[in-house]
């Protein structure tokens, strides 16, 4: 089957907004998301007591080994008031938390000692010593991997298509399945993850490089 | 209590046979895979600019263009192309072919990580390109790129969760049919557990190859950090 460029722009539109609406708003919202519960379950393994940090390990293991797909079918099931937009912000937000958890604990971990020593010593509050002089070092190390993480998120919005959320590939598999004409949208679709995710990824690099020290 | 053992025991075959799809497209999908990162990984490196450049076009291509799309590809537009494969042979290369990309970056960076005194002293001793690779340079970097593939495994092993799509009846497919016999918090209850399980054993053989390797190389006791570089470096 041949490539048809008048099918092609026809379902252009109809792509770009799905890609508009839903793929890059779960993207946005789902990496903030992430990003401010990662941060969350850095501190809490850093300052909780063993016990329950060692119940927190356990639980974003938990979260990191199972696939997204049953989360985001499970989130859909037991909390039928959510729409498909709401469980996926929340569910992948919630699933990339726990890897930029990761990337922040590496980077909490990458500040000398002697930092922690000297704010003791000044006899700073523990509120003061992470928001003045530990996580405005350890967020620079950080700030290019939750990047990736960020990009690695944005490839895998297509699996909203198992709560059926009006997601650009659930959108492309839609158009195929009515006119018996896949090339073309999937074509499109894989072509406008690529166009986005390509040059982030680069820039993210650029980013890492002139943050390092 | 009673209710749920009945329950359970009824489900138990249906989740064994989604288990067993599930470990089928996983591990034919980490295989396929790592063949790819080991042979695009070393081409990688090559002196050649043209084997190089096209190498990184192939990579970033499959690692840019999403897995759902390319393995909804496969299936939908192949077929009309004469390519028709069965679900399990298009998962398993699309499994192979989006996570081969990614792990040839990990392949890439753990050969480049090799020092460079053992890359010239081959050279001084004049070992042919299979021999200084295959006896000097891989032991070395096998144990550098381990850590990189336990998180692109457990990745793949979620993301052939997508099989229910290509019409396979994985362990997520199972544990969607199961909510309407058992209740929506015990079939996903044990899909994920057995999801988990299969993830954490995969993880501990991957370790336990990481010390073997190290081991080899008289490094036990040194051993790295898992330093998120390399973690954050195998996603983008």
């Amino acid at each position: 089957m041949s490539w048809d460029w008048e099918f092609a722009l026809e379902v252009l539109p109809e792509l770009l907004s799905a890609f508009l609406r839903v793929t890059l708003v779960v993207t946005v919202v789902g990496s903030v998301t992430a990003a401010v519960l990662g941060l969350v379950w850095a501190i809490g393994l850093r300052s909780l007591p063993p016990v329950p940090a060692r119940a927190l390990t356990w639980v974003l293991d938990f979260i990191r080994m199972t696939p997204l797909p049953v989360q985001l079918l499970f989130l859909y099931y037991a909390v039928p008031a959510l729409s498909p937009l709401q469980v996926g912000i929340i569910i992948i937000g919630i699933h990339y938390s726990t890897y930029m958890a990761e990337s922040y604990r590496a980077g909490i971990e990458s500040i000398p000692k002697g930092q922690w020593e000297a704010a003791t010593a000044l006899s700073l509050p523990t509120a003061r010593t992470w928001r003045a002089v530990i996580l405005p070092q350890a967020l620079r190390a950080t700030i290019p991997s939750l990047g990736n993480w960020a990009i690695a998120m944005f490839k895998d919005t297509p699996f909203l298509i198992f709560i059926a959320a009006p997601e650009m590939v659930s959108i492309a598999r839609n158009i195929g399945g009515n006119t018996f004409r896949y090339v073309e949208p999937f074509t499109i679709a894989g072509l406008i993850f690529l166009a986005a995710s390509y040059p982030t990824a680069i820039l993210m690099r650029k980013l890492e490089n002139r943050l390092a020290y | 209590m009673r209710d749920f053992i009945d329950a359970f025991v009824g489900a138990a075959p249906q989740l064994w046979d989604g288990t067993v799809t599930t470990l089928i497209l996983s591990l034919g999908g980490a295989a396929l895979a790592f063949v790819i990162a080991c042979v695009l990984g070393l081409a990688a490196i090559s002196r050649f600019v043209v084997v190089r450049t096209i190498v990184r076009v192939i990579v970033e291509f499959f690692r840019g263009t999403s897995l759902v799309v390319q393995m909804f590809f496969l299936f939908f537009v192949f077929p009309m192309w004469g390519i028709e494969w069965d679900p399990y042979t298009t998962g398993i290369v699309a499994l192979g072919l989006n996570y081969g990309a990614y792990g040839s970056e990990v392949v890439r960076g753990s050969l480049n990580a090799v020092p460079k005194g053992q890359w010239e002293t081959t050279t001084a001793l004049s070992m042919s390109w299979p021999l200084k690779i295959r006896r000097v340079i891989w032991p070395q970097a096998w144990a550098l790129m381990i850590p990189g593939f336990n998180n692109l495994l457990i990745m793949l092993i979620k993301g052939s969760a997508l099989a229910g799509f290509i019409f396979l009846q994985d362990l997520t497919f199972v544990t969607e049919q199961l909510r309407r016999t058992l209740d929506t918090f015990t079939a996903f209850g044990l899909g994920l557990v057995i999801y988990f399980l299969i993830s954490l054993i995969c993880s501990y053989i991957l370790r336990w190859m990481e010390l073997r390797a190290q081991r080899r190389l008289g490094l036990k006791e040194a051993r790295k950090p898992r330093t998120d570089k390399a973690l954050g470096g195998a996603v983008a």
